[in-house]
């Protein structure tokens, strides 16, 4: 498989401020790259140096072998870019919007209206093709955005953040429409803040913060790098955690975690559902405390906070503080 | 394709969506016609009795007609700044960027459109003002040069517009900014009031001010001015229909191959 994008030492500074201090990623062709990491982290940095936005101040960027900064006319030919906002011209019919898009991009005339036929169709627009993008909602307004930078046939898409701002439900949709291009073998480089959405989307991630690429690889590598699962406890009362902690100690295969502030107690474990039940008898029924417990696998969060020793922001599974736990019964 | 017929090609994509906005959005046309007719009532009515020293045997609506006209262009080009910046704002710049598009196109679609609306709002004062009693004396050959003059330094500040669009990012400074530049530059000049009537410091810079070329040029070439009616010693309205156009072809040099240089590194932020 060839690189559809390849990005060497990518260097940008703007002013004293180091966007990127050497990136380096590979999309091979027809995968789905997601691009993680906080907000400022140059996740959008990236993606304009690669649409020819803007000129790298040193490494090199190549889309479909072809040099963005040498050769960008060439460059602009094969992509696709769907901004951070749905850049389309809101005075503009849905149907206006993809034919003046189609012949910007050189399609002929009946080429462009036919294309932007098909991909109101496929986008669900068909009924709004003739409204002004103005009266769309947010999510259709992104459909739109997408269906635009679909229109001529790019080999490589840039989706910067995608679903920033959607209610929940256009999201999923969204995921739907992305997953599906993904699968007609269009490659794509995603950036996103939420995990959920790369590890839904995304073949490979790469994580960065400040500037530098800090962990690669597929969901499950990343989570393999923070460790298995764990059992974790959340109690009413931190006064019962060392008694637990005494308990449940020969089970863990590492140390185990307390956080007093938050009641919470996690224990790394190996093994299946057959832990927890062993877990629950050796508290030996001393669970009245006890508020929430589960055995938990590592997500994209975890992942995160591990690596940068920071949480995302914005992360819909980033959960801070627990809620205030509600007492099921007492034994004091 | 040539990379010209590509140019001229995405420049008539670019202005027709431009001119779609403006029928969509009734409200601006009515705008840019509304205030002209405005001004072109009150001064005619308010301040036209009180006026004096105008040429003898002109009256004062054929007087301030080109003066309106003049000022009106201008004021009109303001608007390609704010769209300018506005498309910035929302992100649609970065996506023309992004398109294997002619690097001027978006610009050149953005200053003819909006020449397109001068042209709409420069008939509808015309009509307006021959109500109130403005009326062309020359030739029809001369009274469409005048229009030319008009629309031509108009088209030039378009350019210099698109540069202050495409520098400070938000529709409503571009208007504020220009605002406090264009309405001076449109008033300390002969638009509404004859010259001798100024102080002899701003006189010199009225008689300098290409405003004042323009609309001595325009007013010339549609008779409004009595043959051999004396004009101010300054080469600038001796000679106003080259000083405009040396104005023009001096902002068209200058500001279209800035305003395309900031085009192409410009982004959203």
């Amino acid at each position: 498989m060839t690189d559809a994008i390849l990005v060497e030492g990518l260097q940008k500074s703007f002013g004293s401020n180091t966007a990127l201090a050497g990136v380096d990623l590979t999309v091979p062709e027809g995968s789905v790259l997601g691009l993680l990491g906080p907000n400022g982290a140059g996740k959008t940095t990236v993606v304009r140096i690669l649409t020819t936005l803007l000129q790298p101040d040193g490494g090199r960027a190549e889309v479909a072998g072809i040099d963005v900064v040498n050769e960008p006319d060439r460059v602009r030919s094969l992509i696709g870019l769907t901004g951070q906002y749905a850049a389309v011209d809101e005075y503009l019919t849905g149907f206006e919007n993809l034919e003046m898009v189609g012949r910007l991009y050189r399609l002929g005339k009946r080429d462009a209206r036919t294309r932007a036929t098909e991909l109101l169709e496929r986008f669900d627009l068909t009924g709004a093709a003739d409204r002004p993008a103005k009266t769309y909602s947010g999510g259709m307004r992104r459909r739109l955005d997408i269906a635009a930078s679909l229109i001529a046939r790019p080999r490589v898409l840039f989706l910067d953040e995608p679903t920033t701002g959607l209610d929940p439900r256009s999201r999923l949709g969204m995921w739907e429409f992305i997953a599906d291009l993904a699968g007609g073998g269009t490659t794509i480089l995603l950036t996103t803040q939420y995990l959920e959405e790369a590890d839904r989307l995304a073949d490979r991630m790469v994580v960065i913060d400040r500037g530098r690429v800090i962990a690669r690889g597929t969901a499950d590598e990343l989570k393999a790098q923070v460790g298995g699962q764990r059992l974790e406890f959340t109690v009413t009362d931190a006064a019962v955690l060392p008694a637990m902690v005494a308990r449940l100690r020969p089970l863990a295969v590492d140390e185990p975690h307390v956080d007093e502030q938050a009641r919470r107690l996690s224990i790394p474990v190996s093994g299946g559902a057959e832990v927890l039940a062993d877990a629950l008898r050796r508290l030996d029924g001393q669970t009245a405390a006890v508020f929430d417990v589960g055995l938990r696998r590592p997500d994209l969060d975890d992942v995160f906070l591990a690596l940068t020793g920071h949480a995302t922001e914005e992360s819909p599974g980033a959960d801070g503080v627990p809620a205030e736990p509600v007492p099921t019964g007492g034994v004091r | 394709m040539s990379s010209l017929s590509t140019a001229l090609s995405d420049s008539v994509v670019i202005t027709k969506r431009n001119l779609i906005k403006v029928r969509r959005v009734p409200d601006l046309i009515v705008f840019a016609t509304l205030s002209p007719i405005m001004f072109v009532v009150l001064f005619r009515y308010v301040f036209g009795g009180a006026i004096g020293g105008l040429p003898p045997g002109i009256s004062y609506a054929e007087f301030l007609l080109p003066g309106i006209f003049a000022q009106t262009v201008v004021f009109g080009s303001t608007i390609t700044g704010a769209s300018i910046a506005d498309d910035l704002q929302k992100g649609l710049i970065d996506r023309f960027r992004s398109l294997p598009m002619s690097r001027s196109a978006v610009l050149v679609g953005r200053t003819v459109a909006d020449a397109g609306l001068n042209v709409v709002s420069i008939a509808v004062m015309a009509l307006t003002g021959l109500l109130v009693g403005w009326r062309i004396r020359s030739s029809f050959g001369e009274a469409l040069g005048g229009f030319l003059v008009l629309l031509a330094f108009a088209y030039a500040v378009s350019w210099l517009m698109a540069m202050v669009g495409l520098l400070v990012r938000t529709p409503e400074v571009v208007q504020n900014a220009s605002f406090i530049v264009i309405f001076p530059l449109t008033f300390v000049a002969n638009t509404f009031v004859p010259l001798e009537t100024f102080p002899s410091a701003l006189r010199v810079f009225a008689e300098w001010n290409p405003v004042s070329a323009v609309t001595l040029a325009s007013r010339e070439l549609f008779g409004n001015v009595p043959p051999g009616y004396p004009v101010p010693d300054a080469w600038s309205l001796q000679n106003p229909v080259l000083y405009t156009l040396i104005w023009t072809a001096v902002i068209l040099a200058v500001f279209v191959p800035l305003s395309v240089r900031l085009y192409q590194r410009t982004a959203t932020r």
